[in-house]
C-alpha cells in the first residue's frame, strides 16, 4: 500500500517539477520566427474597396486614447463598410505590456494586420532593421504624405530610403503642468529655469503644498522626468548627442543634470512610488501639489476630469524645444489583410482622420495642414509652437534609442531615485551606452 | 519484489517472447508514448533550448546564435546589480514567507484540532483566500497597504492614525530595505490557510492512542505537542516547504500586481527581471540565463526530496 502511495507522491512532485520547468522555459517558446511569405507589395492589384477582417493592435484601452481610436474606426466604417474591424488592444501605460504581447505574436508567426509603434528607434531598431515591416512608399506617394508631414517627422519614420509607418499624432514630453489657482494664491509665476523652479518649489513647500507631484509606480515616469531634466540642463543639441554618440555620458553636464534631478526629488510627494502619472496629476488638480512634469496627455486627463485651472509651460530650461514622440501605425510582414491595412492607414494619415483622432486623444496632428476641429486651448498653442520649435526625440517613449538601451536607461534612473548616487548612476548610463554599441 | 520473481520466472520460461509482447504491455506502452514525446519536446526540449539560448549573444529581436559561453551568467552574478538585488529580495521573501506560513498554519491547525465548535466554518474561512488568484490578492493588498503621504495617510496607515496607533505607520511596499515584507504579508494571507489544511490533515492522521499513551504516562499537553505531535508532522512540513518553496522561488504575479517589481524596487524578483529584460529590453539571452538560474534553484529544492523518497522506497 505505502509502496504505491509513495509512487503517487513522487509522480505528483514530478508533475510539479514539470510545470515549473514549463514556466521556466517560457522565454524559449518564442522560437525563431518562421517569416511568413511577404504578402504586401501587391497594393496595385488591390480592389477598389478592401474587405475581410482587419486586426489592429494597440495599447489604447482607456480614456482619450480609446475614444480617439473609436473616432477613427467610426469613420472607417463609412469609408470601408466591407471590412470588419477587430480591435486587439492590450492595456498598460506606455504600451509596456502590449509590446511584450506583440513580440511573442510576431516571433510566433501570428502578426496582426497593423500595429501601433512609437516613431524612431523603437520602430526602426526593433522592427525595420530585422526585416519585419512592409515599406509604405506607395502610400506616401499616392497620398502626397511626403509633402504633408514635416521633414523632421519624415526623417524619423524612414530608414534606408523607405517609409515604414504612418504617424497619427505628435505628443510633447517636456511640459510642466501647474495649478493656476495655487500659483496665484501664493503669488507665484510658472518657472522657466531650474533656479526659478527651485525658488517656486521652496515657496510651495513653506506653505505645506507638495511642490512637484510624481507618480513613478511605473519606473518609466521617473525616466521621463529625468529626460526633461537632461534636456533642460544640456540643451537640445547636446541632449540629442547623448543618443548619437556625439555627447559623452561622462560629460560634467550630465553630472549637473543628476544633481538638479537629485534636488528636484527632495520636492516630490513621499508616496510617488505608489502612484501612477494620472494619480500624481490628481494631486495637482486637488491643489495638494503645485506642479507635475509629464507629457501633454495630461491635457486629455484634465479635460476628462473637468479641471480647467491648469497651466502649462515648457519644463525648466526647455523653452523652444519640443521633446517629441509619436504614435504611428505600420504593417508587419505576413499581415493577413494588407489591403484593408492600407485602407486604414490612408485614413490615419489623412487630414480628416488626424483631425478626428487628435482632439479626442489630446495630441496634435502630425500633418502640417491639419488642425481644424475641437482642439483645446493647450493643443492650439502646442500646434503653434510645433511649427517653430527645435524637435528632439524622447528616449522613454521610444524615439531616441533602441529598446534595450531605453530599458537600461530607465533602470538606472529608477536606481538613482532609490540611492541618489550620482557617480554610480552616471557610470551605469555610460555602460548602457556602450552596451547599445554607440559609445566605446 | 514481485517484479523480481517475475523476471526469474520469465528467464526459465520458454514462453518468454510471448510474455514480452503481451497485449497489455503493448497497450500500456502505446498509451504512454504520446505524453513521453510531448514532455520530451515541450518540457525537456525547451529547457535544453533555453539553456542553449542562455549561452548565445541573442540581445535583439531576432535570434543571434553566436556563442557567448558563460558570459551572460558571469555578467549577471558579477556586474548586474539589479539581478543580485532581485536574488536577495527573493531570498528574503522565501525565508519570511515559508516561516510565517508554517508558523501561522501550525498555530491555526493546532487550535482547530481542539474539537472546536463550528470548526468547519473556520476551516473554510481560513482556506478561502487560496481560492483567489495572486493577481487579485496583489491588487487588493496594494490598495490596503498604500501608505499615502505623511499628512495624508491611506489604507492601513489611516486606520492606525484613527486608532491612535500612528507610531505603527510604515511605508509598506515603498520601503527600500524591507518593502518585500509587505509582499510577504499578502502572500501569507493567501497561503497560510492552505498550510493549515495540510497540518490539520497531518494532525488527524496521528493515531489518538499515541497521544493517549503519553498522557497516561503523565506528559503535559505541551510535552505531547513537542515530543509526539511535531515529530510525527515532519513529513507534512517537508511537503509544505517544497510546495511553498517553489511558489516563492518563482513568484511573479503577486509582485507584478502589487507593482513592486522593477529596478531598485523592493519587490523586484528574478522572475520579474526576466520578463522585463526579455520582452521589454529584447535581451533574450540574458532572460534565458535568468530562467535557467531560477530552474536550478527550484531543482535544488525538489531533487533532494525526490532522491530521498526513492531511497526510502528502495529500502522498503
Amino acid at each position: 500500500m505505502s509502496y504505491s502511495k509513495r509512487w503517487h507522491k513522487v509522480l505528483a512532485l514530478l508533475t510539479i517539477l514539470l510545470v515549473l520547468a514549463a514556466c521556466g522555459s517560457e522565454a524559449a517558446t518564442t522560437a525563431p520566427a518562421t517569416s511568413a511569405p511577404a504578402t504586401g507589395g501587391d497594393a496595385t492589384a488591390a480592389p477598389a474597396t478592401a474587405s475581410g477582417k482587419l486586426e489592429v493592435f494597440s495599447w489604447w484601452t482607456t480614456g482619450g486614447e480609446a475614444a480617439g481610436l473609436a473616432a477613427l474606426t467610426d469613420i472607417f466604417k463609412t469609408t470601408d463598410p466591407n471590412v470588419e474591424f477587430v480591435n486587439s488592444a492590450v492595456a498598460g501605460g506606455a504600451g509596456s505590456d502590449a509590446k511584450a504581447v506583440l513580440k511573442t505574436r510576431m516571433l510566433g508567426g501570428d502578426p496582426p494586420d497593423l500595429f501601433q509603434v512609437h516613431m524612431g528607434h523603437e520602430l526602426i531598431d526593433t522592427w525595420v532593421v530585422p526585416g519585419q515591416m512592409e515599406p509604405l512608399d506607395d502610400l506616401y506617394t499616392s497620398e502626397g504624405w511626403d509633402k504633408s508631414f514635416p521633414q523632421g517627422v519624415l526623417d524619423i519614420v524612414s530608414h534606408d530610403g523607405h517609409y515604414w509607418s504612418v504617424p497619427a499624432n505628435i505628443h510633447r514630453a517636456n511640459v510642466l503642468w501647474y495649478n493656476k489657482k495655487v500659483f496665484t494664491d501664493n503669488g507665484l509665476t510658472a518657472p522657466a529655469t531650474f533656479a526659478e523652479f527651485f525658488t517656486v518649489a521652496e515657496a510651495l513647500q513653506a506653505k505645506g503644498i507638495t511642490p512637484l507631484a510624481l507618480g513613478d509606480s511605473g519606473s518609466w515616469a521617473a525616466g521621463h522626468l529625468f529626460e526633461t531634466v537632461l534636456l533642460g540642463t544640456l540643451g537640445a543639441e547636446a541632449y540629442e548627442g547623448l543618443w548619437t554618440g556625439t555627447t559623452p555620458w561622462t560629460d560634467p553636464k550630465v553630472t549637473e543634470a543628476l544633481e538638479n534631478f537629485k534636488k528636484m526629488l527632495t520636492f516630490v510627494n513621499t508616496d510617488h512610488g505608489a502612484l501612477s502619472w494620472d494619480q500624481a496629476n490628481d494631486l495637482v488638480i486637488q491643489g495638494k501639489a503645485g506642479m507635475t512634469i509629464m507629457g501633454d496627455w495630461v491635457d486629455a486627463d484634465n479635460l476628462a476630469k473637468k479641471f480647467t485651472d491648469s497651466g502649462a509651460v515648457a519644463s525648466p530650461g526647455t523653452a523652444g524645444i519640443y521633446d517629441a514622440l509619436s504614435d504611428t501605425f505600420g504593417i508587419p510582414k505576413g499581415a493577413k489583410n494588407p489591403d484593408a491595412a492600407r485602407a486604414f492607414l490612408k485614413l490615419v494619415g489623412s487630414q480628416q482622420g488626424q483631425d478626428a483622432f487628435n482632439p479626442v486623444k489630446g495630441s496634435i496632428p502630425a500633418r502640417i495642414d491639419a488642425g481644424q476641429g475641437n482642439y483645446t486651448e493647450y493643443l492650439k498653442s502646442a500646434m503653434a509652437e510645433w511649427k517653430t520649435a527645435t524637435i528632439v526625440p524622447s528616449v522613454v517613449h521610444g524615439a531616441a534609442a533602441k529598446e534595450g538601451w531605453a530599458t537600461a536607461y530607465i533602470d538606472a534612473v529608477a536606481g538613482f531615485v532609490a540611492n541618489q548616487d550620482v557617480a554610480k548612476t552616471q557610470s551605469q548610463f555610460q555602460q548602457a551606452c556602450v552596451d547599445a554599441g554607440i559609445c566605446k | 519484489m514481485e517484479s523480481a520473481s517475475e523476471t526469474v520466472a520469465t528467464r526459465t520460461s520458454p514462453a518468454r517472447p510471448r510474455r514480452r509482447f503481451n497485449p497489455d504491455r503493448l497497450i500500456a506502452i502505446a498509451m504512454i508514448i504520446p505524453s513521453i514525446v510531448a514532455i520530451a519536446v515541450f518540457v525537456y526540449g525547451f529547457i535544453g533550448w533555453t539553456g542553449f539560448i542562455s549561452l548565445t549573444k541573442w540581445a535583439d529581436l531576432l535570434p543571434d546564435y553566436r556563442w557567448n559561453g558563460l558570459e551572460n551568467y558571469r555578467r549577471l552574478f558579477m556586474d548586474d546589480e539589479r539581478f543580485q538585488q532581485s536574488l536577495l529580495n527573493n531570498a528574503l521573501f522565501t525565508v519570511f514567507f515559508i516561516g510565517a506560513c508554517l508558523g501561522l498554519g501550525l498555530l491555526l491547525a493546532v487550535v482547530l484540532d481542539r474539537k472546536l465548535r463550528a470548526e468547519g466554518l473556520f476551516r473554510t474561512i481560513f482556506l478561502f483566500p487560496m481560492a483567489v488568484s495572486f493577481i487579485v490578492t496583489g491588487v487588493v493588498w496594494r490598495w490596503i497597504l498604500n501608505p499615502g503621504t505623511a499628512n495624508q495617510a491611506q489604507g492601513v496607515n489611516l486606520l492606525f492614525d484613527q486608532m491612535g496607533l500612528g507610531f505603527l505607520k510604515w511605508d509598506w511596499f515603498l520601503d527600500n530595505q524591507w518593502g518585500i515584507l509587505a509582499v510577504v504579508l499578502a502572500a501569507v494571507w493567501q497561503m497560510a490557510g492552505y498550510t493549515m489544511a495540510m497540518f490539520l490533515a497531518g494532525l488527524r492522521a496521528i493515531p489518538d492512542d499515541l497521544r493517549e499513551a503519553a498522557r497516561v504516562d503523565g506528559a503535559t499537553e505541551g510535552q505531547v505537542l513537542w515530543h509526539i505531535t511535531l515529530p510525527l508532522l515532519k513529513p507534512i512540513v517537508v511537503s509544505t516547504v517544497i510546495i511553498l518553496g517553489h511558489i516563492s522561488l518563482k513568484i511573479f504575479d503577486l509582485t507584478s500586481a502589487m507593482k513592486v517589481g522593477g529596478a531598485a524596487k523592493p519587490g523586484d524578483v528574478p522572475g520579474f527581471y526576466m520578463y522585463e529584460t526579455t520582452f521589454r529590453g529584447n535581451y533574450f539571452a540574458r532572460g534565458a540565463a535568468i530562467a535557467i538560474i531560477m530552474l536550478v534553484f527550484v531543482a535544488t529544492l525538489i531533487i533532494p526530496y525526490l532522491i530521498s523518497t526513492f531511497r526510502a522506497e528502495a529500502e522498503a
